[in-house]
């Protein structure tokens, strides 16, 4: 079954109203999704047999009305573990890990009888914006198959826009959830830093890493957030602040509402068509009641030099776990402990991973850490208070979510500082914590997807959803569907 | 430029890092982390010399679990999980460096 | 030349928790491998620490104890580095902001009283343990993630007596905290040691040399006068000492040389992202203050001058908490003080040493001891009948029911004593004629007669002053 046009609701009322049973959807949905394989290459691993136990069991149990997500059919990205199916982050490191807890998010979601199907690609370790520096194989935009679906999370962003799935859990630590989501002409959000545990979440940037949700539509991107958040007592970073119902005042508008347009966001490197969409955004929300004017944000020019010293550095730690003593790959014939450490890390890891561990290491050591490490955290400073200073005065702010819609497969393989400035649009939400969310606000001349970003303060995930569903409510981008896969456009 | 990276830097850090670069690899990487780091020379405009530094963004603070046991009896399959076992314990190669205690 | 010496000592005590610092998993010693571990204590990915409240206030509590000034707002930080015993390849400390600073703690070395300084002290997680065979290692990561705390010494110590007196005080402070068992045998206190010389007037200190493998108090002093003695010959014939490590020999008292320093160790310190700074309240301070049990320098004072011990005993009472809670509450229920003491040092150490186990092991209770102590005082029994009313304690007995159960009563009342005394007197006119011819060997034999008619219970004391009476009537 493909699950294009259709929202969460629309399925659960199916379910309720026994149209078809959750095993009948599972095994349609996995059929879908296993023939878009070829084409798309957004699942390291499907997980048929258990998911369908899985359906069972909710069709036994009996679909709960009142919960909109039992029995839905979901994807997971490959650094979110989940008891004995395989978990690989993308890396040879873990070709053969088979954790033995789920994460809190993934066992959340499955109290709440959704269904797994499968693992999603990804860049290595979250490394990278265009899910190329995964070990395992190469995911396509589904929208144009010579193009790349984003990153990292771009499995889960290409699988949901491929009409495999209606949600799909990403992470996201310098803008890997909302740049697939622009990319895929769907709704990635990254939620305020301690909204979602983080426990059993392969680190890669501990200071930025958060899970959110993937989605067709803004209001089943809310309904997952419901799902996901919380206090988490294995998650010591995660907030304790209540998590209100973020479907509950979705529909209730912009009017009056006061939106910042950074000038920073506009200018230098932003695609025409990009910043036009932007504009012409802008006057949606204008005509809808909003207040929408320029805002600066001065020192967000140097979030990505100061996110690539920080993400790099605790990444770098983060990563000297995979030594192959304890789990995942090990190399052959270590002749004494050195050889195995630097054998099985030299043939484990891929070269982007490498030149992070590399860049983060340097940015650590003695002599450096001042200059560097330290350096990129007072900068981090400035950019928190760039935003404090704008949300004294404005509810939410809006930005592209990428300075340019998806590139070609291969393209920036060998430059990775091109790469990273891809990233300069969605880092310094990382870099503060606060929630951002990319919603579908057009498409370029070649008919790639453009992503609006929306952001606002700590843990004001509410005013995003709003503003978002407000947008969608009067816009078309989110009806429009991959052509190749069935859709429209 | 200071930020600049010389070949016997991004050797050392490779072997703080216990990663291995060929002889092929080293230039590359230099090459691409002295790029990299070129990045880093827009720092010199900022002056952050009153700015405290942010290294976490949590709102959470003083938050601590209380001291109680609790096995969650993981041993068997932790051990599963282990490239190489022997009597329960993770087995490696030699430790040549003994130094070490 | 004469030379001055500094050494500096790095103590790593492991701290008595119910649970890890970083993970729940219990702290356990002696069980089979790997039983007590977990996925964070494996570094599995995808897992994160949680900091234990336990031992944060283990930290302030030594801090407290070793006069310390806590830090307010501590964070964790990550000392990074590769071993097989350390499954995360970093190992949560404190770097930045230790638990505690510039403490100090009060020695004395022949007779001279002296404060050494303590530079910091902080928490941290212990590694794993790695055993060596032939072609393999192996790795048992039940260790891995129980609770340190480490404790560095400011360069006041300037001999090797110092560094023991050192030790000695420390271990005991800390023992009376209750936070630790501080015991070297077990590895639950750990000693790293520096020594440096230097010649008299120099400004700069010597060139530092670690030493390693010391495993008690007195292979730390015969290490460091062995090398004090080296260092010196070494600079005297004009030698230079390196920056190295070298390994105390039990056998023989050396020390050898293991490997030469290259250059600082690159940990790469960073504050840990993954646990929110802590927050100590003055509150939460005077909570554990109050906790805080009186430390063994305070008892000694109050033992000597309120309860009239010597110096000697008070120090054998002190010498664990334990014993010195004991005392403390025998005295309570009113022993007399300073035969609480000698029961305590003699009996009870005797008995605790026989059977290689500690006092809390025991059967022996204060209240026991004491209601022996109390039947010794008022003559109920004699000292002889203790030494088996002691047994009787150690096998959990109550004294007073034992010694009426025995028949152990001493006969002190001279309403019944007179009859007997005036019977054997009757009956022995010989003996009464001798006593006043001065032959004093004839109240002797009266005297076991009495013993003897009442099968030993007279009390001698009692009996001797009603026979002086009697006779001398």
């Amino acid at each position: 079954m493909n699950l294009l046009n259709k929202n969460i609701a629309e399925i659960h009322e199916s379910l309720v109203n026994g149209d078809i049973t959750a095993e009948q959807l599972t095994t349609e949905v996995i059929k879908n999704a296993k023939n878009n394989e070829d084409k798309i290459g957004a699942f390291i691993t499907i997980n048929e047999e258990q998911a369908i136990a899985e359906a069972k069991k909710v069709d036994e149990k009996g679909i709960d009305p009142d919960n909109l997500l039992s029995g839905i059919p979901v994807a997971l990205k490959d650094n979110l573990l989940t008891k004995d199916i395989l978990t690989t982050a993308g890396s040879k490191m873990l070709y053969n890990f088979k954790p033995i807890i789920d994460a809190t998010v993934v066992k959340k979601l499955s109290d709440l009888g959704t269904i797994s199907i499968g693992k999603t690609n990804m860049d290595e370790f979250a490394m990278g914006g265009s899910t190329e520096t995964s070990a395992m194989k190469i995911t396509k935009n589904p929208w144009n198959l010579t193009k790349v679906p984003g990153g990292s999370s771009g499995g889960s962003a290409a699988a949901v826009a491929a009409g495999d799935v209606l949600a799909a859990l990403g992470s996201d630590t310098g803008g890997s959830i909302r740049q697939p989501a622009s990319f895929n002409g769907i709704v990635g959000m990254k939620p305020t830093y301690g909204r979602v545990s983080r426990w059993g979440l392969i680190a890669f940037a501990s200071s930025f890493d958060q899970v959110g949700p993937l989605t067709k539509n803004v209001y089943d991107n809310a309904l997952l957030l419901n799902a996901i958040s919380g206090h988490d007592e294995h998650d010591m970073t995660s907030s304790d602040q209540k998590v209100p119902d973020f479907t509950k005042n979705i529909k209730s508008g912009v009017k009056g509402m006061k939106i910042g347009l950074p000038k920073e966001y506009l200018g230098e490197g932003i695609d025409e068509d990009v910043k036009q969409a932007i504009l012409k955004a802008a006057d949606v929300y204008r005509e809808l009641g909003a207040e929408v004017e320029e805002v600066s944000l001065p020192h967000n020019k140097y979030g990505v030099a100061a996110y690539y010293i920080i993400a790099p550095s605790e990444a770098s730690s983060n990563l000297q776990r995979f030594d192959g003593i304890r789990y995942g790959y090990r190399a052959k014939d270590a002749k004494n402990l050195e050889e195995l450490y630097v054998k099985s890390r030299s043939e484990g890891f891929g070269d982007e991973v490498k030149r992070r561990i590399m860049l983060g290491t340097y940015s650590l050591s003695a002599g450096s850490y001042d200059a560097y490490f330290k350096k990129a955290a007072e900068i981090r400073t400035l950019i928190i208070n760039d935003f404090k200073k704008v949300f004294n005065d404005y509810d939410l702010i809006m930005t592209p979510t990428t300075p340019t819609p998806a590139f070609g497969i291969g393209e920036e393989n060998d430059d990775p500082l091109t790469m990273y400035m891809n990233d300069a649009l969605t880092i310094p939400a990382n870099m503060a914590g606060i929630p951002g969310m990319s919603v579908p606000a057009g498409f370029s001349k070649d008919g790639m997807p453009i992503g609006m970003q929306l952001l606002a303060r700590h843990f004001d995930e509410e005013s995003i959803y709003k503003a978002g569903y407000a947008f969608e409510q009067n816009t078309d981008f989110h009806t429009k569907t991959p052509k190749m896969m069935g859709g429209e456009k | 430029m200071s930020n600049r990276i010389t070949k016997e830097q991004v050797e050392h850090v490779a072997s703080l890092a216990k990663l291995e670069l060929s002889e092929k690899q080293l230039p590359y990487f230099t090459d691409q982390l002295s790029n990299i780091m070129g990045l880093f020379e827009s720092f010199e405009e900022v002056d952050t010399s009153d700015i405290e530094p942010t290294f976490n963004v949590t709102d959470q603070i003083n938050t601590m679990r209380e001291d109680v046991a609790d096995n969650w009896n993981e041993k068997e399959s932790l051990l599963q999980n282990a490239p190489d076992v022997a009597d329960d314990l993770i087995r490696t190669p030699t430790i040549i460096d003994e130094s070490e205690d | 030349m004469n030379f001055e010496t500094t050494i500096g000592l790095e103590v790593h005590v492991e701290l008595k928790t119910n649970s890890k610092i970083f993970s729940p998993s219990p702290v356990e010693y002696g069980d089979e491998p790997n039983k007590n571990t977990n996925v964070i204590d494996w570094g599995y990915p995808g897992v994160l620490p949680t900091t234990n409240k336990g031992v944060v206030k283990s930290g302030i509590m030594a801090a407290l104890a070793l006069h310390a000034e806590i830090e307010r707002h501590p964070h964790f930080d990550r000392k990074n580095y590769f071993y097989p015993d350390n499954p995360k390849a970093y190992q949560i400390t404190q770097h930045d902001t230790p638990d505690a600073h510039d403490g100090w703690i009060e020695i004395e070395v022949d007779g001279k009283k002296k404060k050494i300084g303590i530079e910091e002290m902080h928490i941290e997680e212990d590694a794993g343990k790695n055993t060596h065979g032939n072609k393999f290692s192996y790795v048992d990561l039940n260790r891995q993630g129980t609770p340190l705390i480490e404790i560095v010494s400011k360069p006041d110590i300037a001999s090797p007596d110092e560094a023991y007196a050192y030790l000695e005080a420390l271990r005991q402070r800390l023992l009376f905290t209750g936070i630790s068992d501080v015991k070297m045998e077990e590895g639950s206190m750990r000693v790293d040691v520096n020594i440096s010389i230097r010649p008299y007037g120099q400004k700069e200190f010597g060139t530092k040399v670690e030493l390693k493998n010391l495993n008690s108090f007195n292979y730390v002093r015969k290490g460091l006068a062995y090398e004090e003695k080296r260092q010196q010959q070494v600079l005297m014939s004009g030698g230079k000492i390196q920056q190295e490590t070298r390994r105390f020999d039990e056998t023989n008292g050396t020390t050898i040389l293991m490997r030469v320093k290259e250059g600082a160790d690159d940990y790469r310190y960073f504050p840990e992202p993954d646990l929110p700074s802590l927050n100590i309240s003055d509150d939460w301070i005077n909570e554990i203050h109050d906790e805080l049990p009186e430390m063994p320098a305070s008892r000694r004072d109050r033992y000597i001058n309120k309860l009239g011990l010597t110096d000697y005993d008070a120090m054998v009472i002190t010498q664990t908490k334990q014993m010195s809670d004991f005392y403390d509450k025998m005295i309570e229920l009113g022993a007399d003080p300073k035969m609480a003491s000698n029961y305590l040092q003699v009996n009870v150490n005797e008995y605790l040493n026989s059977k290689q186990v500690d006092l809390d092991d025991t059967e022996i209770t204060p209240e026991n001891l004491t209601t022996m102590i109390k039947l010794i005082s008022d003559g109920t029994i004699s000292s002889k009948m203790a030494k088996k009313v002691f047994k009787a304690i150690t096998e959990g007995k109550e004294p007073k029911q034992f010694v009426h159960d025995n028949g152990m009563v001493q006969l002190s009342d001279p309403k019944e004593l007179q009859p007997i005394i005036d019977q054997i007197l009757s009956d022995n006119p010989q003996s009464i004629e001798d006593f006043h011819n001065g032959k004093d060997r004839a109240i002797g034999f009266l005297v076991g007669q009495i013993m003897k008619q009442t099968r030993g219970k007279a009390n001698p004391q009692v009996v001797n002053k009603l026979l002086m009476q009697s006779i001398n009537k």
